[in-house]
């Protein structure tokens, strides 16, 4: 498939495609993270990119980050300092965890990058009080936009912005169903591209390439790979596409995942009626939450509990950057939600680097091993894994 | 070993008296079953004073990890919390918490058990967390006060939303307590939180004096009337002693640090596990830690309060305090205290307990080192977590800090 060859490349550098959008003279404006509004960065005609922290050596951040600071964190701080985001026009922070929200501030600091914007969301996702200062929160940032590059973002292209996202949402959930319906239809590596590629690529071209492929999957006969045991991913944001590979390799498929490069991202749809900047607020409200954001104390617990029987998934691989205190507070209690469930998990918490193949291997092989004879899982494949290599 | 009478003189009266209350405190909460009374869990940096008026017995989940780092009961604690799942790399205040909730273990045999939890998450992201994992453990009501972060300012829209929270908390006492809030009562309570705050400020103040008669161990210390019993008059009492207590040393010429001849201001939270320890090291240099920004914030938003207005106005108080604001802002305050106290150097702790109290602090240093020109130290610690500790290593930077300071001369200040 040349389309996924294509998106397989952008995934692999998403800073020489924001050059190129920029070449072509439209602003581009970075975030880390998956609560950026990027509907309204779109509405504005800029081009929304997410970024990822990677790519580099971060030991320039040690100038202002402890070594106690996640890698995204550092690594984003580092991609800044050493000039590598010399594409951007801006860059914006949702208010997420701890460590961001200080990057914020040093970002704020020590770089320039042009706009800088902090949309400061509630951290409580419930309640009208939180839900109007959410739609403030965004309209502010909405103002400050338009001050900033001196345009209007008028309500029809909100609208339009909004139909995007939400075919673009609708397709990735669509594509991530067939995957788990089917494995073997795409590797694991392939899809972390195809999401990748979507925080990054031009909305408009990505849409009808998303379209394109969907279309290609759904015929697709599944390979051979597709045999392992029926594994959901679940943490932050995943920068290791090898890690799927390894997965595979050891006797195990992600069917499906709950990371914020990955379904946290494009879940939910927006209203297509109404107020715009509202329909945006109510998606963030309800979007799969991310744990440094609260809906309820057992909200996730719930959520991932009944995504693991919907999918029919076997186990769950934990996959961590370490020194991240959301994730890791919802670690004991995800454990014993999916341990009471008869799913087993396992940690595997990692730096800015894998730890080295083998012993990344001999963990999974371990796990995968464990899982049992193979229950009666509603997509389960029904032989045993046929390890390659 | 005897204590010489210099010594004995340096030692606070009032530390008896604070002690006393703190255990009357302690008894009062861990009893309420009986008295009908009802407890709630509350952050430390969380509007209390509805609770106050609620009659609702207040405990600090904070406090107790003081205690339990102060009592060395933190390693091990923190290794159950492991044994659990709880990375090590979190607050340790939350995991020695967690793992006593779990087993009554800890002192004073364990925190009674709440009615209802009031997170505040003014000073950070991890007691959401933590007051969630409780939630699941007690299953009791939990109310999210969520005061939107101030990287630069303080928005309209962000002061709307703290405000109609206040009234959102009220009714949700109102439904968990079954009974009315008294808004009479409110405006009392109201002044004296605002009066025990100012009154803190006064005795924090004293330390300008030099020699200073106090030092920020003390300060350690005698923080935790504020921290617990803010709204009562316990605290105001208790204060008005403790100043007085300061004045006398003053006029007596009572130093804090024998031959105080530096002083240094200390950033972040104390490492409740060697508090005697560092303040005899410093001592041993004849350096007395005058101030810290910790027990500061304890008073640092009073400027926002309108005591006619309590209620309304504590919605801006408890959203910019010294944790929720930028790393700019945050350097204002240190820049302000190092004029104020005449300091020599800065001492930052950097806390891999607390991550929004430590990253920034690189930047800080920068700052002050560019405005002030005083020389900084940076000391690293899990604040109740002793086990990584190593006393050598502090001690080896500690010495190599002092040098530079004694090399600069008393007095050296600020100036550049
Ligand atoms: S894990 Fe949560 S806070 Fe971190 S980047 Fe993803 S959505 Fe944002
Ligand atoms: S949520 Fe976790 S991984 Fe993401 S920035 Fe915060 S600490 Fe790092
Ligand atoms: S020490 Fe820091 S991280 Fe821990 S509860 Fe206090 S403010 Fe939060």
């Amino acid at each position: 498939m040349d389309i996924l060859n294509e998106f397989i490349e952008v995934a692999a550098d998403p800073g020489a495609y924001a050059r190129r959008i920029r070449a072509s003279g439209r602003s581009v404006i970075g975030y880390y993270c998956s609560y950026a509004p990027e509907e309204i960065i779109h509405a504005a005609g800029l081009h929304p990119i997410r970024l990822f922290g990677t790519g580099g050596d971060s030991g320039i951040a040690d100038r202002h980050l402890q070594a106690y600071c996640c890698s995204l964190v550092r690594g984003a701080l580092a991609e800044s300092l050493t000039g590598r985001l010399d594409y951007l026009d801006g860059t914006v922070f949702p208010h997420t965890c701890d460590s961001i929200q200080r990057l914020s501030d040093i970002w704020r600091l020590n770089t320039s990058h042009g706009f800088f914007a902090d949309v400061v969301l509630p951290v409580k996702l419930t309640g009208e009080n939180a839900r109007k200062y959410l739609i403030d929160v965004l309209q502010r940032f909405k103002r400050d936009l338009e001050s900033y590059f001196d345009l209007v973002i008028t309500e029809e292209s909100m609208r339009s912005s909004i139909r995007t996202f939400n075919t673009i949402r609708s397709y990735l959930s669509e594509i991530y169903e067939l995957k788990s319906r089917n494995p073997g239809i795409i590797s694991g590596q392939e899809l972390f591209s195809i999401v990748r590629t979507s925080m990054v690529m031009d909305r408009d071209v990505l849409r009808d390439k998303l379209q394109t492929l969907l279309q290609e999957l759904r015929e697709s006969v599944p390979g051979r790979e597709g045999r392992g045991r029926r594994l959901m991913l679940v943490g932050n944001a995943c920068n290791h596409p090898d890690i799927y590979e390894l997965i595979e390799r050891s006797g195990g498929q992600v069917v499906w995942d709950d990371l914020c490069t990955g379904t946290r991202w494009f879940s939910g749809a927006i209203r297509e009626e109404g107020d715009p900047i509202a329909a945006i607020a109510d998606r963030l409200f309800e979007r799969q939450v991310c744990p440094s954001k609260h809906k309820s104390p057992t909200a996730r617990g719930e959520l991932l509990a009944s995504q693991a029987r919907k999918h029919g998934v076997e186990g769950v691989i934990f996959l961590y950057l370490k020194f991240c205190d959301p994730h890791s507070f919802d670690y004991p209690y995800l454990k014993e939600c999916f341990k009471d469930m008869g799913i087993p998990s396992m940690l595997l918490e990692i730096e800015d680097s894998l730890p080295p193949e083998g012993q990344i291997l001999t963990r999974i092989e371990t796990f995968t091993q464990m899982l049992g004879p193979k229950t009666g899982a509603v997509h389960a494949e029904t032989s045993q894994t046929g390890r390659e290599g | 070993m005897s204590q010489t009478d210099a010594e004995k003189k340096r030692k606070f009266r009032s530390a008896k008296r604070m002690r006393e209350i703190m255990t009357e405190y302690y008894i009062e909460a861990k009893t309420a079953d009986q008295t009908g009374k009802k407890v709630a869990w509350i952050t430390s940096g969380g509007p209390v004073e509805p609770l106050i008026v609620m009659d609702v017995i207040p405990v600090y989940p904070e406090n107790y990890g003081a205690m339990i780092g102060a009592s060395h009961m933190g390693g091990d604690l923190c290794a159950k919390a492991e044994a659990l799942g709880y990375s090590t790399d979190l607050c340790s205040y939350a995991r020695a918490d967690i793992a006593c909730a779990l087993e009554n273990g800890g002192p004073i045999g364990g925190l009674p058990k709440p009615d209802m939890l009031i997170c505040c998450n003014n000073i950070c992201g991890t007691v959401m967390k933590w007051y969630e994992v409780q939630a699941r453990l007690f299953n009791v009501p939990l109310f999210i006060f969520d005061t939107p972060f101030c990287h630069v300012d303080f928005a309209d829209e962000a002061r709307r939303y703290v405000r109609a929270q206040i009234d959102e908390y009220i009714s949700f006492l109102e439904g968990v307590c079954k009974k009315k809030f008294d808004f009479d009562r409110s405006m009392e309570v109201g002044r004296l939180s605002l009066k025990g705050q100012q009154l803190w400020q006064e005795v924090l103040d004293a330390a300008a004096h030099r020699p200073s008669p106090m030092t920020a161990f003390d300060a350690f210390f005698f923080l935790a009337l504020i921290v617990t019993l803010r709204g009562t008059d316990k605290v105001v009492n208790f204060y008005t002693e403790l100043l007085e207590e300061m004045k006398e040393r003053v006029s007596q010429g009572i130093s804090a640090v024998e031959n105080e001849r530096y002083r240094l201001l200390w950033d972040n939270l104390p490492v409740w596990y060697r508090l005697k320890w560092l303040s005899d090291t410093f001592a041993s240099h004849g350096a007395c830690l005058v101030a810290d920004t910790y027990t500061t914030a304890w008073c640092g938003s009073m400027k926002y309060i309108d005591e006619n207005d309590f209620i309304d106005s504590m919605a801006e108080a408890y959203t910019r305090i010294y944790l929720n604001i930028g790393v700019d802002e945050m350097a204002k305050t240190i820049f302000e205290m190092i004029d104020k106290y005449e300091v020599d150097g800065l001492v930052m702790h950097s806390n891999r307990s607390c991550k929004p109290y430590s990253f920034g602090q690189y930047d800080l240093m920068r700052m002050v080192q560019e405005k002030k020109g005083i020389p900084c130290m940076m000391l690293e610690s899990h604040m109740v977590d002793e086990r990584s500790f190593s006393e050598s290593q502090a001690l080896t930077r500690i010495d190599a800090f002092m040098e530079v300071i004694r090399k600069r001369g008393p007095g050296a200040g600020t100036a550049r």
